[in-house]
């Protein structure tokens, strides 16, 4: 009788695993949307500069290089922590969570000095239409970044304490995927926004 | 082993990443020595990260594993036709304005 009770329990508890990470996904798409809308805006304006403060004139390669490669490398890193969660090494799960979570800092803190420096330079996002959308579409992706670092410091601690269990594997999985999807977000950002300002 | 539980190997981490690092160094590249004219290379260098956006689907986001019906995999197909309505329909509708320009 026990029997297939408890193989119930576990077949309700697999389904809602997989509704959870489903929602997750749906969560991702309308985030896309947010970021679509954003990038059409900036598509858009990008044009509309009001004399000589163009991307040509702002962007530096050097600066937005490092951010890409410094937001590629805690893309993988944070996979190479879901596969030592995989092998079960709590010790390597906190140890390249850890590293994922510098590069993310560093991300934002490249981000915020760039940002400082342009705005010192006369370029605010109050200036011209061009640099309102820069901003907006920019500063969104580096408040997810930002969000992204407080909730993945949030699951270390419960790793921390809890261990690798079925319910903290699901949080490292799904903010793993939230972390990967920034950086697909940002390959769209450094292609329209910084190639295409430069070129 | 269940199918659920499968998500990647080192190889197609390091493997992902190691496309991720050309196809982010191959525009970058393209642009800095100009080297086909601004159409022509706006056009590459879009595609280039396209192809970018795949590798990290596949490599890094296993969007192709799970169980069937991927439900998933046909969210983000919404997703893709509403973004590109949302960003194609922006920019084309936006020329008719004479504001712009």
């Amino acid at each position: 009788m026990a029997q297939p009770a408890i193989s119930m329990d576990a077949h309700q508890e697999h389904h809602h695993d997989t509704f959870k990470l489903l929602g997750f996904w749906i969560f991702l798409v309308t985030d896309c949307i947010i970021f679509a809308c954003l990038f059409a805006v900036y598509a858009v304006l990008r044009t509309h500069t009001d004399g000589d403060l163009t991307g040509r004139e702002l962007f530096e390669v050097k600066g937005f290089t490092a951010e890409t490669l410094i937001l590629l490398a805690s893309s993988f890193t944070s996979g190479l922590a879901s596969l030592a969660m995989q092998k079960g090494s709590k010790k390597h799960l906190l140890g390249w969570l850890t590293v994922t979570v510098l590069l993310g800092l560093s991300f934002v803190g490249l981000e915020i000095t760039e940002f400082a420096k342009m705005a010192s330079e006369g370029a605010a996002i109050s200036t011209n239409a061009f640099l309102s959308s820069f901003f907006t579409l920019v500063g969104t992706h580096g408040l997810h970044v930002s969000f992204g670092l407080i909730w993945m410091t949030g699951v270390m601690v419960q790793i921390g304490r809890y261990g690798i269990d079925a319910h903290t594997k699901e949080k490292v999985t799904i903010v793993g995927l939230y972390w990967h999807f920034l950086d697909v977000v940002w390959i769209f950002i450094f292609t329209v926004v910084y190639l295409l300002g430069v070129m | 082993m269940h199918s659920h539980e499968n998500h990647g190997s080192a190889k197609t981490y390091i493997l992902g990443f190691l496309f991720s690092l050309i196809l982010t160094a191959l525009p970058l590249w393209l642009v800095i020595q100009h080297v086909m004219n601004k159409a022509l290379l706006t056009v590459a260098i879009l595609l280039i990260a396209v192809l970018q956006l795949i590798i990290q689907f596949f490599f890094f986001m296993h969007i192709g594993e799970g169980e069937k019906p991927r439900y998933h995999v046909m969210a983000l197909i919404l997703g893709a036709v509403m973004v590109f309505t949302i960003v194609a329909g922006s920019i084309w509708i936006m020329t008719f304005n004479s504001q712009v320009h």
